[in-house]
């Protein structure tokens, strides 16, 4: 499959299953929901390292958060229940706790509820002062420049992680501008994050290490560099490989938002350096979700 | 279906107790069924056929036409459905309900919605004291649930409130949210007096500034994130509490009862 000169592999991504959840920040502006959302989401890009994938979802207009204020909505993605409680409640603790003026609200209705501002409660000291509005607990925690809302559960749902697609270009600015108008389009897409940084991942790995410590290691086959030296899946042109990976709340969130990607890549095409798609493929033994990249683009 | 209507033929000297004739306990029942249930009126029973016509079949819900204010315990223990009470109501009125809804387009007498756990009550006219309070030697009030009254409420209203709302448009008596344990009153009129006295915790949020004992303490004006949320949550009344013109979010807040520990609140809009 050609896409305006750029060839869709016939491979497909493997992504594998997850626990996701959602959390909607606000602030008295866009500005400072935008920092607390940022911080919450940081150092998330891979759950092998991070403990949980997460990323901003999108920003919120005031007619569409709880509180009538900006906001900002994001996304965490863990192994397990347990894992993502954890996380989700560590970076609320340090990172909408304390940025000045934010709240915390439910992004996901339903399903197994998830620890949001219940624990966190107890910062107020015994000052605290429960709230149930419309059937949802809220807690008013007393911080020192007023109160700080936050719902105190939010829900938990089956998601999936690690669809991705590879950008192959004849140099690194093309392949980055490449996969800047890709996050650009699927960043309009509800349910996915793209967790590493900027949405775009420089350094996809490859199953196993000739260090036996290590699980992963550089995807040597991807690596322009080493073309001459390792069996390369690189033809002589290409300078430089990104990836972008995406977690969502289901695989038909994923697929929409590879197809905008890819779309996206290829409307600047083999005029602007583009010249292959690719996806990581482990064989089929990474996960169960596997992401064909000329289905999607058919 | 229609609704089960139960129109009063008499008025009785004595009081009667309602409780038997609420949904869950008149699922499946014939109107002769019905008819023959016997209701405690002062010292001696009177049979529903005796006392009311019946008409009407959905027992899920229920019209008691030509209430008046000596009909005890409607709606008691009111589990599920729907209970219309076209006139006054008595004492009691929705007594420890479980769920459902019950409206009166009158009055009511004292303890309307005591011990109340859930469900929705809407009284057109005035309630009488003890609003979703206790019973007498009991520690906890209503527990759950919303209270409208568009008029005005007797003394002691949310006494020993544990949970839920209580809204009322018009003035609220003497010992508003006296001993309230948590929850939220919100009242548009005038306060009468010691609002919130001996409350250990629980919100009385008020349209005007009430007259407060010396165990109440200023803790300086401030604008809420959370007034916004239980605004709108009251969009979907039939009441002036769903006019947006009558949110705020900017309040003077009082803490105490200082005696109790001082984590209630008393939130006083500013202009």
């Amino acid at each position: 499959m050609i896409i305006n000169g750029v060839s869709i592999d016939k491979t497909f991504a493997e992504a594998f299953p997850m626990k996701g959840t959602r959390a909607i920040i606000t602030a008295q502006n866009e500005k400072w929901a935008l920092i607390s959302a940022q911080a919450m989401t940081g150092f998330a890009t891979s759950v092998i390292a991070c403990g949980c994938e997460a990323g901003i979802e999108r920003i919120l207009t005031p007619e569409e958060t709880p509180d009538g204020r900006p906001g900002v909505s994001i996304m965490i993605f863990a192994m397990g229940a347990k894992g993502l409680a954890k996380q989700l409640e560590t970076r609320a603790g340090q990172c909408v706790l304390t940025s000045p003026t934010s709240a915390l609200f439910a992004g996901i209705e339903g399903g197994k509820q998830l620890p949001l501002g219940k624990n966190l409660r107890y910062f107020g000291d015994g000052f605290q002062i429960a709230k149930k509005i419309a059937g949802k607990r809220y807690w008013r925690v007393p911080v020192m420049d007023g109160e700080f809302l936050t719902e105190a559960t939010t829900g938990m749902v089956d998601a999936v992680g690690g669809g991705n697609f590879l950008v192959l270009a004849e140099s690194q600015p093309q392949a980055l501008a490449a996969c800047e108008a890709a996050i650009v389009e699927m960043q309009k897409i509800p349910n996915v994050i793209m967790p590493f940084p900027g949405g775009v991942v420089r350094s996809g790995s490859k199953v196993g290490s000739k260090y036996p410590a290590l699980g992963a290691s550089t995807n040597d086959a991807f690596c322009p560099t080493l073309k001459g030296i390792t069996k390369t899946d690189l033809s002589p042109e290409i300078e430089s490989v990104m990836e972008i990976v995406i977690d969502g709340l289901s695989k038909e969130d994923i697929d929409k938002a590879m197809r905008v990607g890819i779309q996206a890549v290829c409307d600047l095409g083999a005029a602007n350096g583009i010249k292959r798609i690719s996806a990581g493929n482990y064989g089929g033994k990474l996960g169960p979700f596997h992401f064909h990249l000329q289905e999607i683009m058919a | 279906m229609s609704a089960l209507t139960f129109t009063l033929k008499r008025q009785p000297a004595q009081r009667v107790d309602m409780s038997p004739l609420v949904c869950q306990k008149l699922a499946g029942l014939e109107l002769s069924q019905i008819g023959a249930i016997e209701l405690q009126n002062g010292k001696s029973k009177v049979r529903v056929a005796d006392l009311f016509n019946i008409s009407g079949s959905n027992s899920q819900n229920i019209v008691i036409a030509d209430s008046f204010n000596k009909l005890d315990f409607i709606g008691k223990e009111l589990d599920g459905g729907n209970i219309t009470v076209q006139g006054d109501a008595g004492a009691y009125l929705g007594m420890q309900m479980k769920s459902g809804q019950i409206k009166v387009t009158g009055s009511t007498g004292i303890y309307a919605a005591c011990e109340l756990k859930n469900g929705f009550l809407e009284i057109d006219g005035n309630a009488g004291d003890f609003l979703g309070g206790a019973l007498p030697g009991n520690k906890q009030g209503m527990k759950g649930g919303t209270i409208l009254v568009k008029g005005n409420v007797g003394a002691r209203a949310g006494d020993h409130m544990r949970r839920g709302q209580i809204l009322i448009e018009g003035n609220v008596g003497d010992y508003c949210g006296s001993r309230m344990l948590a929850g939220t009153i919100a009242v548009m009129g005038q306060t009468g007096r010691f609002p919130g006295y001996a409350m250990s915790r629980g919100t009385l949020l008020l349209w005007n500034q009430p007259q407060l004992s010396a165990t109440f303490n200023d803790c300086g004006s401030h604008t809420l994130s959370f007034l916004p949320l239980l605004f709108a949550s009251f969009k979907s009344l039939s009441s002036r509490f769903a006019d947006s013109s009558v949110a705020f979010n900017r309040v003077q807040r009082y803490g105490g009862d200082m005696t109790e520990g001082g984590r209630g609140e008393v939130l006083v809009k500013l202009a």
